[in-house]
């Protein structure tokens, strides 16, 4: 039980996904002007990562480790998660309208979000059993969900700031960015 | 001369790093020193150039509907090709880079120059356009690293320029990144404004 609750610490604060790792860096600054947009995309990507991580996986583990064909892993891996979206779509859009039109837009985006496809090739990299790799997944995509809606936050003030035009928009959403990931770091002191 | 323009184009007026912004995640993730930045350049720019020479070849055969996934296939293949490369004979950069190899894949400066140039125009102008392109991305990944690595370490390229203690250990790790990125965008746009 400790090494879950230690895997999942680790990965919403420790490690977190936008802020040390550098992965999902183009949604977190496309998607992250609004709150409630943050929170969509947030939801969105807490979906797909865990269901993409499982699927690839099993894939992994059940067929291309027997073959011997390992190296195949990053074609097939793209075209799981870029199909596996897909499906969600249409799965969404014919259960439950009200959640695909909430979700709608941010779904087809989240095949280029590498941190999809980071995650399932580290739980691979770091040989996690199945239900550490889920659990991983499910804490990174938390993580990823808790950067973009603060970021999100502090840019919805941010457009009211009075800044010289060339630091307007982007630059200045990095350099807040940096001094979030600034704070994030405090967490590396953590040991459980 | 137009091929020229083309290259022209991707490295200033359409850097991809400064100016479309994107790829933002091997631009911040592997440029904690000037050289990491410049093999992610030259890796991504190899498979940029081979898949947008490729994919402007098959552009006739692939029905619109499917270009998508036909194009993200074969920029998955370069990169696997990548990686056995990179594996084979260059190990140690390999364990650098990391997991940011097999992540070329989903960098949108591929599939986005693939969605953009090289599925509406001829071989040889796609080959320039990767150069083009390949070269901004380099040049930006190969700035950035320099300068996290001045800054952070005292050292560029590996060689000193001023003592290891004085350097802020920052910009080498995580914040510096975001925060170096801010400053060189602005004065990007900055020069942009004023020409």
């Amino acid at each position: 039980m400790l090494e879950y609750i230690s895997i999942i610490i680790t990965a919403i604060f420790v490690n977190n996904i936008v802020f040390s790792q550098f992965l999902g860096i183009c949604p977190f600054i496309g998607v992250s002007r609004k709150i409630s947009s943050a929170v969509g995309m947030g939801a969105a990507v807490t979906f797909v990562m865990a269901l993409a991580t499982t699927v690839t996986w099993m894939l992994q583990y059940g067929v291309l480790d027997p073959l011997g064909i390992g190296y195949m892993q990053t074609i097939v891996f793209i075209l799981v998660i870029a199909a596996l979206v897909q499906m969600l779509e249409i799965v969404i859009k014919k259960i439950n309208p009200s959640l695909y039109s909430a979700l709608g837009v941010f779904l087809p985006l989240i095949t280029t979000n590498c941190a999809v496809l980071g995650v399932a090739i580290i739980v691979i990299q770091k040989n996690m059993a199945l239900l550490e790799s889920v659990v991983y997944a499910v804490s990174t995509a938390l993580g990823f969900t808790l950067a973009l809606v603060v970021f999100a936050g502090i840019r919805e003030q941010l457009v009211l700031a009075d800044l010289p035009k060339s630091m307007r928009g982007v630059p200045i959403a990095l350099i807040c960015a940096g001094l979030l990931a600034m704070a994030f770091m405090g967490f590396s002191g953590i040991k459980i | 001369m137009k091929y020229l323009d083309i290259i022209y184009k991707g490295v200033v007026t359409d850097n991809p790093t400064f100016v479309l912004l994107l790829g933002m995640c091997p631009t911040l993730g592997t440029t904690g020193s000037a050289i990491t930045g410049m093999s992610m350049g030259l890796a991504t720019m190899g498979v940029l150039i081979c898949s947008n020479v490729v994919i402007s070849a098959i552009k006739k055969f692939v029905p619109a509907g499917v270009r998508i996934p036909a194009y993200i296939v074969v920029i998955a293949g370069f990169v696997t090709v990548l990686q056995m490369l990179m594996k084979a004979y260059l190990p140690a950069l390999d364990a650098m880079l990391g997991i940011f190899i097999p992540l070329i894949v989903v960098n949108c400066i591929l599939l986005g120059r693939a969605e953009a140039f090289a599925g509406k125009n001829n071989v040889l102008a796609s080959l320039c356009d990767g150069v083009g392109i390949g070269l901004g991305f380099t040049i930006a990944l190969t700035l950035l690293g320099s300068v996290r690595e001045i800054l952070g370490t005292g050292k560029i390229f590996g060689a000193t320029v001023y003592p290891e203690q004085y350097g802020s250990l920052v910009f080498v790790l995580a914040p510096g990144a975001f925060i170096a990125l801010g400053f060189m965008i602005a004065l990007f746009n900055n020069i942009r404004r004023r020409c």
